[in-house]
């Protein structure tokens, strides 16, 4: 579904991706895991065309996502929910998840998603006409997924979702997480918890300094030594 | 006290254009972080816009026809300025965009000299001047329709910005450009939108403020620019309901002013009402104390 080939990207003269080559298929999730500043960011802004190539090729159902404009790419079916949550702080809720379907025409099936979202985070429901800034950060977090959502995506990328949550939420958000690749949506994962994420992933990339040094199942990789050493050590 | 109400009727006339001229500052901002100083430069041309189609082409239209071809000529002149000017100054540090700003508004005044010359153009009043009688005041229907159209047309931009899809949109790439465009928003038609709507807004302030003084120069945005501008600081830079107080307040302060302590310190009392706020309250009446992001 998702093929990415040989990719290099720069910021200025700091090579960050160097040469990476990973795949999506159909109904997966599969993850990046790796440490701070290994690029997985970085690969994610490329895939959404946030950030430019310099070299290689991203697919997404064989298109080359190249000739298409940032604001183009949720068109595609590609959702991407950036690190750090950024829900629209004086929006409320409601209106949030309004703009993650911005782009979409079909009314009614908006409407399906609208229930489709609230049955799997009952919190929005609750707080929907609160503006998103008054949010936890769990509930943010929930937010920025539903509003992914609302783009009715085929592909999820995740960037970072468990990122300065407490315990409880973080088993939550990887619950949801498996429950929305379930019903039909591919994830791509990037996750610093790697032992959460490889657990419900179907296969997982380690990233090092811009490049993959490790790839598999996300069981071979749960039972990798070097993998277990450098981040399951918990 | 009847003085007293005269003089708020005049205040609230006087801040109605302030307010309209305040929008355009606000929303531009709120959107581009760019402090558009060619703005004021928009409101002047918004007031020859009028000029030429009630005065120089002999098609006798009508009042609030006139008012709303200038308004679309001065919104797609907005929309120019940004693409022609601004557009590609967006990821240049703030201060070049500043310089372009202040630039544009130089090359505009000095475009209108070439145009219509240096002369002042008389404006008589588009509609009459004459006063009508209302809860026992004389009100100019001037004053009246100067208040109620701002009005109007400040009631139809909030229900835009808070109830329609582009509206919202607008808020969102304000509040988050990077996640609006994950969105799907199209950001390049949102910011021609935001020029387009404050440039409109600015026109109709020129036209109203041209009509209140009966005449039309090429520098007569700078001086009730600035002042709106000021409206908009006071307000909160970025708020547009920040910019609509902070217009009619600064209206009020102004012609209170003039009438109980100076017509000369006028000029001197706002400005420095400015550098009190930026003192004691920087982010405005009703702006958020946002720390700058790095």
């Amino acid at each position: 579904m998702l093929k990415v080939t040989n990719l290099h990207v720069h910021y200025g003269a700091i090579h960050a991706i160097k040469g990476v080559n990973f795949n999506v298929s159909e109904g997966e999730i599969v993850t990046l895991i790796g440490s701070n500043g290994a690029g997985k960011t970085t690969i994610l802004k490329t895939i959404s065309q946030l950030l430019e190539q310099t070299e290689g090729k991203v697919l997404f159902l064989g298109e080359n996502m190249k000739q298409y404009a940032p604001h183009e790419i949720v068109h595609l079916g590609v959702s991407h929910v950036p690190e750090g949550r950024h829900v629209f702080p004086d929006l409320s809720v409601l209106e949030n998840l309004e703009m993650g379907a911005y782009h979409r025409k079909d009314i009614k099936n908006i409407k399906k998603d609208f229930e489709e979202v609230f049955k799997n985070f009952p919190r929005l429901e609750e707080r929907k006409n609160q503006q998103a800034g008054t949010l936890s950060g769990g509930e943010q977090q929930m937010l920025a997924m539903g509003r992914a959502l609302m783009g009715h995506p085929k592909i999820l990328l995740l960037d970072e979702p468990s990122m300065g949550l407490a315990p409880i939420l973080v088993d939550q958000i990887f619950k949801i997480i498996d429950k929305i690749n379930k019903t039909g949506t591919t994830i791509l994962l990037v996750e610093q918890n790697a032992n959460r994420a490889l657990h419900v992933s179907d296969k997982g990339y380690v990233l090092e300094t811009g490049k993959i040094i490790a790839q598999g199942s996300a069981k071979e990789l749960l039972n990798n030594k070097k993998v277990k050493e450098a981040y399951l050590s918990a | 006290m009847e003085l007293f109400i005269n003089q708020l009727i005049n205040g609230l006339n006087t801040g109605s254009i302030y307010a309209l001229v305040a929008i355009g500052y606000t929303m531009v901002y709120g959107i581009i972080k760019l402090i558009n100083f060619a703005h004021g430069e928009i409101m002047m041309f918004g007031a020859y816009f009028a000029f030429v189609f009630a005065y120089m082409i002999p098609w006798n239209l009508p009042f609030i026809l006139i008012i709303i071809i200038s308004m679309i000529l001065a919104a797609i002149m907005g929309m120019l300025i940004e693409r022609i000017a601004y557009k590609k100054l967006r990821k240049a540090p703030r201060i070049s965009a500043l310089i372009t700003a202040i630039g544009m508004s130089l090359f505009l005044q000095n475009l209108a000299l070439l145009i219509f010359g240096a002369s002042y153009k008389r404006m008589r009043p588009l509609v009459s001047t004459e006063p009508v009688h209302l809860f026992g005041f004389n009100i100019s229907k001037l004053t009246l329709i100067t208040i109620g159209l701002s009005v109007f047309f400040m009631m139809v931009l909030t229900f835009f910005i808070h109830k329609t899809k582009p509206g919202k949109a607008m808020r969102a790439v304000s509040q988050d450009k990077g996640a609006a465009i994950l969105m799907g928003i199209n950001i390049d038609n949102i910011i021609s939108l935001t020029f387009a709507i404050g440039s409109a807004l600015g026109a109709l302030g020129g036209i109203f403020y041209a009509m209140a003084y009966s005449q039309i120069y090429p520098t007569l945005g700078v001086m009730p620019g600035l002042k709106a501008f000021i409206a908009a600081v006071f307000g909160g830079i970025g708020n547009i309901t920040g910019a609509m107080v902070g217009g009619y307040l600064i209206g009020i302060i102004e012609t209170m002013t003039k009438a109980y302590i100076s017509k000369q310190w006028v000029d001197a009392i706002v400005f420095g009402l400015l550098i009190l706020i930026l003192l004691f309250k920087p982010s405005g009446l009703l702006g958020k104390s946002t720390k700058e992001k790095v």
